[in-house]
């Protein structure tokens, strides 16, 4: 059970001796080379409890932190079927991300913990959500290209190692399907509509492309933590790999909807059947990385003021509840 | 801190005749607060009929380094299955 | 072939009533599902997004159920979006404690609770309605509402009944909305027409039991009612608050910017 409270290392002793080490580290490595699961209160190596948090910590972070630039086009959606649906999808982002701190709580951290790293800028989600949504095709150019992305990279990790996070991303793909259907509706609706709208959309795409593609991390040379993660069955496949894969289904999506990909250099390699593209500029990647993209202080700024201006809600609630447990056991009874 | 709110396990009935399943988990400041976070939360999809939520502090579950005590001695116990006793085909309703 | 006669004066004056009515409710819907819908990733919970977003999209839907209706009595060809997006403030008749800005969260609930225990007996009243098309919208919005009021009547006790701060605050978000409950059941001509047609029940009895029903949720949070303050809003009449026009300018900027544009 995902119960945080019991010992989260059950009883395995303490390795006492480095061949103690070594024998469990090898049984554990046997399970997941055998494609079992592993679920809670199994024993893991402390490195693969900390990979695995870290990594649907950010992933969690990246869904509420979503949640904002699609946000800011729910009051001004032209329609009232747009606003319902970006509000169902926005909705769905921020219940992603419960689904992944519940998942992260089964390993033995707060979401709390979690949550005050967010806020303290000590955690990293996803660089994409640190660009601005400046025209209504951005929400469209979005749920085609950023919800695609994500899906190529959620897939593969509905057959992750670990449970609980390969069953929140089974949930995860299952309603993320609507996401990207909606984006590309959204394009295909300015892209066949006035001028101004497939002015509109073209430019939304200039601006979300590469980001977009970027999303799939550094390339494979330089990501540090693909061997070992793709050993654990954390990651299922490399950075450039499913980059590559997410060209090779999207360009003719974009030829399909009349619009140019911002990259000159972008053309079909016949031999080897993929699309190949320009080199990607790692120096924004790291820069927005680090801090300084173009809505990085905005997106943690209004988390912090959600979370500070909350504070005296919460403080309600469990004060109430508090008032509720005492009322009901007046002999002074533990409830 | 004072202000959070406990962890509860969350249960979904999806229809009438199958069994609640474990679903996730919610935060909430009591039950009731619970019952409507897991509804929001687990249920957007039309995904049930009935909840339960519990807090994780009361659940009890068996322990991985006790698995072998706990489950492998029904392992050779194979005169549980039906399938381990041989019934001649002519006779009917056994 | 010989045209259909006229419609009486008293008809027409009849059928503008019906629509002004559905209006009122779809106007109300929309205009509160859109102040909720502000509130979206600013909550003060991750689960609270998900609940304000949860209420956002039911008034929302019930704003288009109704929208598309009233279009429909109308008789211009208007259709949800163009009633949503291309009428000006002066011609919308949500009620005008609908508009009041989100303020705090207390403000919020508070606004919400006053509304949805308004639903509560609006809807209800309507199952029975002679239209049965509204019966029919009535019916599904009073199951939505039913939750909506679990929410924020859950939500004033806590409150109220919460920490010494939470208390203040909500008290205070009560003492300021007040005001705009005497229009939730004072009845004027339209009213008077509906309850004639058979379409809408009459207000005294609703009154009454919104009343009651808001004293126990109150005692319950231990919170005070205000006093009554008389003054007579006129949000279904199209006089609404200044903030109407601000809301309505984010949220019609788009179809107005891009005249006839399909989205």
């Amino acid at each position: 059970m995902y119960t945080q409270a019991l010992d989260v290392h059950g009883t395995e002793p303490v390795a006492a001796a480095a061949g103690e080490a070594a024998r469990l580290a090898e049984r554990f490595q046997a399970r997941i080379d055998a494609e079992e699961r592993i679920e809670p209160k199994d024993w893991m190596p402390d490195a693969y409890r900390q990979t695995l948090i870290r990594q649907i910590s950010q992933h969690a972070h990246s869904e509420i932190v979503g949640m904002l630039p699609e946000g800011n086009w729910i009051t001004r959606a032209p329609s009232l079927k747009r606003k319902a649906v970006l509000i169902a999808k926005v909705q769905d982002e921020g219940g992603h991300g419960m689904y992944l701190y519940s998942a992260a709580e089964t390993l033995g951290v707060e979401r709390g913990e979690l949550v005050a790293q967010l806020l303290a800028g000590t955690a990293k989600y996803s660089s994409i959500f640190n660009y601005p949504t400046l025209t209504w095709a951005d929400i469209g150019a979005i749920g085609w290209l950023v919800d695609g992305a994500a899906i190529m990279n959620q897939i593969p990790l509905c057959r992750c190692s670990y449970g609980p996070y390969a069953r929140a991303m089974v949930r995860i793909c299952k309603e993320e399907s609507f996401h990207q259907r909606q984006g590309f509706e959204i394009m295909l609706t300015l892209a066949q509509g006035t001028a101004a709208q497939r002015d509109m959309a073209q430019d939304a795409l200039d601006r979300w492309w590469w980001p977009a593609i970027m999303m799939f991390g550094p390339s494979d040379v330089e990501s540090k933590h693909t061997a070992q993660s793709m050993r654990w069955k954390i990651k299922r496949f490399s950075n450039d790999e499913l980059r590559q894969k997410f060209i090779d289904i999207t360009v003719p999506q974009a030829l399909y909807l009349g619009l140019t990909i911002p990259d000159h250099e972008l053309r079909w390699d016949e031999a080897g059947q993929h699309y190949r593209g320009g080199a990607i500029d790692w120096n924004e990647f790291n820069a927005v990385l680090k801090g300084n993209g173009p809505c990085n202080r905005e997106r943690l700024a209004a988390r912090r003021e959600a979370h500070a201006d909350g504070a005296w809600v919460r403080a309600a609630a469990a004060a109430y509840a508090d008032k509720e447990r005492r009322r009901s056991a007046p002999t002074g009874e533990a409830s | 801190m004072t202000d959070d709110w406990p962890l509860f396990e969350v249960f979904i009935r999806s229809r009438s005749g199958l069994e609640h399943k474990h679903v996730g988990s919610v935060h909430a400041a009591d039950a009731r607060m619970a019952i409507e976070h897991a509804r929001d939360v687990y249920t957007r999809r039309a995904e049930g009929v009935s909840l339960w939520v519990v807090r994780s502090t009361d659940i009890t579950a068996s322990d991985p380094g006790e698995a072998e005590a706990l489950f492998e001695p029904a392992r050779d116990k194979v005169y549980r299955h039906p399938t381990f006793y041989s019934i001649p085909d002519e006779v009917k309703n056994l | 072939m010989s045209a259909a006669p006229a419609p009486s004066l008293a008809e027409v004056a009849r059928r503008q009533a019906h629509c002004r009515y559905v209006l009122r409710l779809a106007d109300t819907a929309l205009v509160l599902g859109q102040r909720l819908s502000e509130w979206i990733g600013h909550a003060p919970e991750l689960e609270e997004d998900l609940g304000l977003a949860n209420l956002a999209l039911d008034l929302i839907g019930q704003a288009r159920l109704l929208l598309s209706y009233a279009g429909e009595l109308e008789g211009r060809g208007r259709d949800e979006d163009a009633l949503a997006f291309l009428r000006d403030a002066p011609e919308f008749s949500n009620l005008t404690l609908a508009e009041q800005p989100n303020g705090d969260f207390a403000h919020t609930i508070v606004r919400q609770w006053l509304l949805d225990c308004w639903q509560l007996e609006i809807y209800a009243a309507l199952t029975d309605s002679a239209d049965s098309r509204l019966a029919a919208i009535a019916a599904k919005a009073l199951k939505e509402t039913r939750y909506h009021h679990r929410f924020s009547s859950g939500w004033l006790v806590r409150l109220g009944d919460g920490t010494e701060e939470s208390h203040r605050r909500v008290q205070a978000a009560l003492d300021e909305l007040w005001r705009f409950t005497t229009e939730l059941f004072a009845p004027d001509a339209v009213d008077q027409a509906m309850q004639a047609a058979g379409i809408a029940a009459p207000l005294a009895q609703p009154a009454a039991r919104w009343s009651a029903r808001v004293d126990a949720e109150l005692t319950a949070a231990t919170l005070q009612r205000p006093a009554t303050q008389p003054y007579p809003w006129h949000g279904k009449s199209g006089v609404h608050t200044e903030h109407l026009g601000h809301m309505l300018g984010e949220m019609q900027h788009l179809p107005r910017a891009y005249p006839g544009a399909r989205w």
